[in-house]
């Protein structure tokens, strides 16, 4: 073979057998000049190679100057031929060239692929169309080719025979695999070969004929083919070029692993690290590494266990018609003999051994990679420049320049360059605000370098490194606070990877704490999700299961908990109280209702809601107030639901079923029902529910102001029409009105265009609603549970107005009753009027009463346990608030207003309406309506 | 209904004609023996000592297959080649064999027919409980001989691993954790030195070539006794898997089903697939922990949710609805039956299946009834 000219060495890619072989053959020959199989701009960095900081795996990284997220990778591991070949020219002074098409071009022809090609282009493929493999491994009747392979090449023991007999051998099956399919479906090798041909001519002028050739197997015959200059000359015209640089980046034996890019995916770089670098027996070897993994472990693996692995190992190599055992027999053996037959400490051997840990280096005289000059362009466009100095930089996200910036710090932190750190917002709390501070250091230029593993672009980088985060997270709420992080990142690409950690670390959690903290990040993060305008189904999705997971696990967690425990457990349901409204909000708006005219609706109704409830413990009102356009349809619903205090009611009339347009309807009619919701609010309970009582035709008189008080009411089954209409038979809390709206809500549907699962969705989020109800009632009633849960169940359920004051005094009065211990009770108290409840007990006198008859009842020598617990409770309220507490109290319970009105109306109110000042408010209303004439309705409060 | 089931077994025992002869379930080398006989007669690979057949024939017989000569060689265990593999050579290296998995794995069948197809005898058989003693595993004594003649080799009852000793044969041990550790330990001798002392008679029986041992236990259960690493150390261990697809999974369950139902003469329940569909697949799921789709975790149960509970619950089912219902298998059906076997633990497993019922089956298309018929037994 030699001296009939060059030498071609065909070779599969990041195969041990082949770059042993590839370096026998080399000693053997002393070729003059070797030609690798490469992108030729990389001949520069060859003589890096030999910097003993270069240490593979590393890669070739090609990508267009102009654009660094369009890039090319060439893996080289320590046991790849091409590496081999590229070592021993540098050992032994001989120049190394690449040949192949230059990266110029591939880069190029990347970009007018369509992008599921893209990537494989630069793949050297066996994965691709015509498997040459699988054709020749057929032939010798093995169904798997890489097995066929191994067997055939790798497993092969060289240098006892001719070091160029495999190759010959190899080169002959693959003349005849391209005689049968030519360029197997891959016209683009034909230019490459026409340009390794080209180069092969030259080289042969510049060195003579004792030159090698290191390439793929599949290319040799067409290297051998003789054709004309001109011709090949001809197939590499015209072809489309961008401006391309090139650089050494460190690799890792996973990315080797995967299967993307290029070289067929090896899924066991560690196996045939293994088998390069063993000098002999590697089956024994390889199963006394395993042995040595597996004791570090502390697993008991005896010489005995390794012995009989390899006779295992041996015998059913034998049983397969196998040369030599291969890893799967070595694995079947660890399997059956050290493992006990189980899979999860192979699994550690897979992770640590078969695949490894091996990360390559690259010395710092490296050209720069990409991701630094997209930081540098991002830096220049963002005008956001690098600087020692310490700074605060404000950032309004609803400009484009500065939500720019924000994601670019974003995606920094993630990939742990921390330029810039986030610090607490100055006066605002809306969440379109961010202030960060600034500082470059100049040891974040090597963390830019350092993140250059993870992509070409900070963005693919920072998505990149969420993936790897996800997948490496320890706990529910790391994750959670990850998919947080990404969406302020806008990696909404990461998000899918993110939220499947997420669901599956939710589902195995079984501490519902843990998932109960989670829950909040994550409602945040879809509110986020909004402002930024990023598509948040994924995340909401997720939201609800793991809400749904809650509402299971939270009644038997709450109890048996100590005091401490239980503290904490009352802070979770709380937020998940507010989390579940919040979800409710946000799922509503990413129904796909019109943001900009619905967006006043959510805010205004909120507002008002929020005014009228006077309670603390909704927060989605005040959201909704910002004006970020979050919280329409569902938060109009939020905040009728929400905002119907217990104080804030008028008469109270007998329950009047008002099949009204319920709360949830109101998006188009945003200006009538806004006008309608600020107006009404003041007066009246629901003011969210006057919002939505509106329907349909905006700006005309309204003919039911009064409002329907959908608010606050069990919304009871959906009834399917609309996407959101609660038909609400409404034990009504307001100075209810029987009210039917012109007409059963003209247009309800057409009013709510919802998306492709709008109403599955508003449908899932009623019934969450409903369903966290349904637990708070539960924990209300059980006496199992933590007086501090069950106290806070019960307010909880009261601000929702799903329970009327006078179930709630009876619950009350059930845990107060004697038989409870004084400690739980006072507990309970804790739960239900501690965190500004205080205004409840003001203005409900029974409660109150309840309260206080209770502490009077309760023994001498109890009491000093009490009263810490009391006086946290207490202590807490504004001091006007304990002040009239204290009138209150020492009025004495005797003093009470009206005894028989109690019952009927609520508390803080007068029993009959004060129709002066009813009627002094009545020209405003009208003012604000915009309504011309009077309506007899609109007295509304008297009614 | 106490009544009517007790009346089925009386109606069963009636041996059908022509039946009366046979046994109610002939040995694996009996049942199969044409297809043994077959190949042996093509097997020209090398035969480990004693074998009947070459190793490769073994699992060709397990595995199923064609034979040169047109023979048909039917699938003994449906499973990943690669245990059979794993089996058969442990068995050839004269490493003891021990095969895992929970129950219903098909575990005593494959050991069954693994000694049919080696040794030709299936029926060296120790079976473990926890009562089983060291005779059992070595030797007992003929007291009667013994007194009369004083200790000798014919007042000598030897075991069935005794004796697959001394005749190079294939042992079994079934159940072996359930076995007392004490009397497992036995087994460490017998398996490291390949050897029986008999200190009474100052003998010993020495393993003859071709002597293995497959023993078979049980990994999920309670209170069975871990094998102590030294013996462990003496096996190789096979863990055979639940049935890989939810296909294969229901096919058989439906075959049992249908087996069982016949014997206990249920009247015939038309076409309950898609109960035993959904009864197979509430159980993959939760055992798996995710869901059929791949992309949901589920909490698992400490059940073991194996086939055979699958089959109890659907056999259970179709009893309900023979005796009480219309007739027809129906999620109302199966509900209690999912319940008991899924909740075991009735705190944490109830919160697991709750949370299963909510997020998984509530939301699944056409589930609707199912999830109806579990609220109502779980409430």
């Amino acid at each position: 073979m030699t001296g009939a000219g060059p030498l071609l060495l065909g070779v599969r890619h990041h195969g041990p057998g082949s770059a042993r072989a590839v370096r026998a053959a080399l000693d053997a020959a002393r070729p003059a000049a070797v030609l690798i199989e490469g992108p030729p701009e990389a001949d520069a960095l060859i003589p890096l190679a030999a910097d003993p900081e270069l240490r593979p795996p590393v890669a070739l990284l090609a990508h267009a100057v102009d654009e660094p997220g369009r890039s090319a990778f060439w893996p080289f591991a320590a046991f790849s031929p091409e590496w081999v070949a590229v070592r021993w020219a540098l050992e032994h002074g001989v120049p190394a060239r690449f040949i192949d098409l230059p990266a110029a071009h591939t880069l190029a022809w990347g970009a007018e692929l369509p992008p599921a090609e893209g990537e494989s282009e630069v793949a050297e493929g066996e994965q691709v169309r015509v498997d040459p493999l699988a054709a020749l491994a057929g032939a010798a009747g093995y169904d798997d080719p890489e097995r066929w392979w191994e067997d055939a090449v790798e497993h092969r023991g060289a240098g006892e025979r001719d070091p160029f007999a495999p190759f010959e051998a190899l080169a002959e099956a693959m003349g005849a695999l391209r005689e049968r399919y030519g360029a197997g479906g891959r016209p683009r090798d034909l230019v490459r070969e026409a340009q390794m041909r080209l180069r092969l001519r030259a080289a042969r002028r510049e060195f003579g004929d004792t030159v090698a050739v290191v390439c793929g197997a599949w290319h040799v015959p067409a290297l051998r083919q003789r054709t004309t200059v001109t011709a090949d000359r001809a197939l590499l015209k015209g072809l489309p070029k961008v401006k391309t640089e090139l650089t050494w980046v460190p690799w890792t034996h996973r990315r080797l692993a995967r299967s993307s890019g290029y070289g067929a995916g090896i899924d066991s770089p560690g196996w045939y690290g293994h088998l390069f670098h063993a000098p002999d027996r590697p089956v024994e070897r390889w199963l006394t590494k395993v042995a040595g993994l597996l004791r570090e472990e502390d697993r008991i693996v005896s010489s005995a266990h390794v012995i009989e692995a390899v006779r295992l190992a041996d015998t059913l190599a034998a049983m397969r018609g196998r040369p030599l055992p291969g890893l799967g027999e070595t694995t079947d053996a660890v399997r059956a003999v050290m493992c006990d037959g189980s899979d999860v400490p192979l699994a550690l051997v897979h992770d640590r051994l078969v695949v490894g840990d091996v990360l390559g280096e690259v010395p710092e005289s490296a050209p720069a990679v990409p991701l630094q000059r997209d930081l540098g362009r991002q830096q220049r466009s963002l005008r956001l420049r690098p600087e020692a100095l310490e700074r605060e930089l404000e950032l309004d996200l609803r400009g484009d320049t500065d939500a720019g910036r924000s994601r670019l710090l974003h995606r920094l932190r993630l990939l742990g360059i921390g330029w810039g750190e986030p610090g607490p917002s100055r006066g605002s709390t809306g969440t379109f605000r961010e202030t960060w501070r600034l500082r470059w250091e100049p040891e974040l230029s090597v963390r830019v370098a350092e993140a250059g593993v993870w992509g070409t672009t900070v963005a693919a980088a920072a998505r990149a490194k969420a993936e790897a985060d996800a997948a490496d997270a320890g706990t529910l709420a790391d994750v959670t606070a990850l998919a947080e992080r990404c969406l302020l990142a806008g990696l909404p690409d990461a998000l899918p990877a993110v939220m499947r950690a997420l669901g599956d670390r939710a589902a195995l959690d079984t501490d519902v704490g843990h998932l109960a903290q989670a829950l909040p990040a994550l409602v945040r993060s879809l509110r986020y999700g909004d402002v930024r305008g990023t598509d948040t189904h994924a995340l909401s999705d997720v939201a609800a299961a793991l809400a749904e997971r809650i509402f299971v696990g939270l009644p038997p967690a709450c109890t048996a908990l100590d005091s401490d425990a239980a503290e904490q457990m009352r802070g979770h349901v709380d937020a998940v109280h507010t989390s579940v409204g919040l979800l409710g909000e946000a799922l509503g708006s990413a129904t796909g209702t019109d943001p900009g005219a619905a967006s006043g609706t959510g805010g205004a109704g909120g507002a008002a809601g929020h005014a009228a409830g006077g309670t603390d413990a909704d927060g989605a009102g005040s959201d909704g107030a910002e004006g970020t356009g979050s919280g329409e349809a569902a938060g109009v619903g939020a905040a009728a639901d929400m905002g119907t205090a217990p104080t804030a009611t008028g008469e109270s009339a007998p329950a009047i079923p008002a099949p009204s347009a319920g709360a949830g309807v109101a998006s188009s009619p945003a200006v009538g029902a806004d006008r309608s919701a600020s107006a009404a609010a003041p007066s009246h309970a629901g003011g969210g529910a006057a919002a939505a009582s509106v329907p349909g035709v905006s700006g005309s008189p309204v003919s039911a102001p009064a409002p329907a008080a959908d608010g606050g009411t069990v919304s009871p089954p959906d009834p399917g029409a609309g996407a959101s209409v609660t038909t609400a038979p409404a034990p009504g809390i307001g100075g209810t009105v029987p009210s039917v709206p012109e007409g059963p809500a003209p247009g309800i549907g057409e009013s709510m265009p919802p998306g492709p699962e709008g109403p599955d969705r508003v449908r899932r989020l009623r019934g969450l609603r409903r369903r966290w109800r349904g637990v708070l009632r539960g924990l209300a009633g059980r006496d199992a549970v933590a007086g501090v849960v069950r106290g806070r169940a019960v307010r909880l359920l009261m601000d929702e107005g799903e329970l009327g004051a006078g179930e709630a005094a009876r619950l009350m009065g059930v845990a107060l009753s004697r038989g409870t211990p004084p400690v739980e009770a006072a507990a309970w108290i804790e739960g239900f009027v501690g965190g500004g409840g205080g205004l409840l007990l003001v203005h409900d006198e029974r409660l109150l009463g309840l309260v206080d008859s209770w502490l009077t009842g309760v023994p001498a020598e109890a009491f000093t346990d009490v009263l810490p617990l009391l006086r946290r409770t207490f202590a807490a309220y504004d001091p006007g608030v304990r002040r009239t507490l204290g009138e209150l109290v020492r009025r004495g319970p005797g003093e009470q207003s009206d005894p028989g009105a109690r019952g009927l109306t609520a508390p803080g109110f007068g029993v009959e309406p004060d129709a002066g000042r009813a009627d002094a408010v009545r020209p405003l209303l009208r003012l604000l309506l915009g309504i011309a004439t009077e309506e007899k309705n609109l007295t509304g409060v008297g009614v | 209904m106490s009544a009517n089931l007790a009346s089925t077994p009386s109606k069963t025992a009636a041996p059908h004609p022509g039946e009366s002869t046979t046994a109610l379930r002939p040995h694996a080398e009996d049942a199969f023996a044409a297809e043994l006989a077959a190949l042996a007669a093509q097997d020209d690979r090398p035969r480990p000592a004693r074998w009947k057949l070459s190793p490769w024939a073994v699992a060709t017989y397990l595995l199923g297959g064609t034979l040169p000569d047109g023979t048909v060689i039917s699938p003994k265990y449906v499973g990943p080649r690669r245990i059979v593999e794993v089996a058969v050579t442990t068995l050839a290296t004269d490493r003891a064999l021990l095969l895992l998995g929970v129950p219903g794995t098909a575990k005593t069948w494959v050991s069954e027919h693994l000694a049919a197809a080696v040794s030709g005898d299936s029926t060296l058989l120790v079976q473990g409980t926890a009562g089983t003693p060291e005779e059992a595993i070595r030797y007992g004594w003929n007291y009667a001989r013994l007194l009369a003649h004083g200790p000798s080799r014919d007042a000598l009852v030897p075991s069935p691993v005794m004796r697959a000793m001394a005749e190079g044969m294939t042992a079994r041990v079934e159940e072996l954790t359930r076995i007392p550790a004490d009397v497992q330990d036995t087994l460490i001798t017998i398996l490291s030195e390949k050897t029986l002392p008999i200190p009474e008679l100052g003998e010993e029986v020495q393993a003859v070539r071709g002597f293995n041992l497959i023993a078979t236990a049980n990994d999920r259960d309670r209170g069975v006794n871990e094998l102590s690493s030294a013996l462990r150390r003496r096996f190789n261990t096979v863990v055979l898997p639940l049935p890989e697809s939810a296909e294969a999974e229901v096919d058989i369950v439906s075959r049992r089903v249908e087996q069982i139902g016949r014997s206990l003469d249920l009247p015939a329940v038309p076409d309950g697939t898609a109960e035993i569909r959904r009864v197979v697949t509430v159980f993959r799921e939760l055992r798996d922990g995710l869901t059929d789709d791949g992309r949901t975790k589920v909490k698992s149960p400490s059940g073991t949710l194996s086939t055979a509970e699958a089959i109890s619950v659907v056999t259970g089912g179709l009893a309900l609805a023979a005796h009480f219902g219309d007739g027809v298998l129906r999620p109302a059906d199966v509900a209690a039956g999912i319940l008991g076997a899924v909740v075991r633990d009735p705190a944490a497993d109830r919160v697991v299946w709750q949370e299963y019922l909510e997020t998984v089956v509530r939301e699944r298309e056409g589930w609707t009834d199912f999830y109806r018929a579990c609220r109502e037994v779980s409430a």
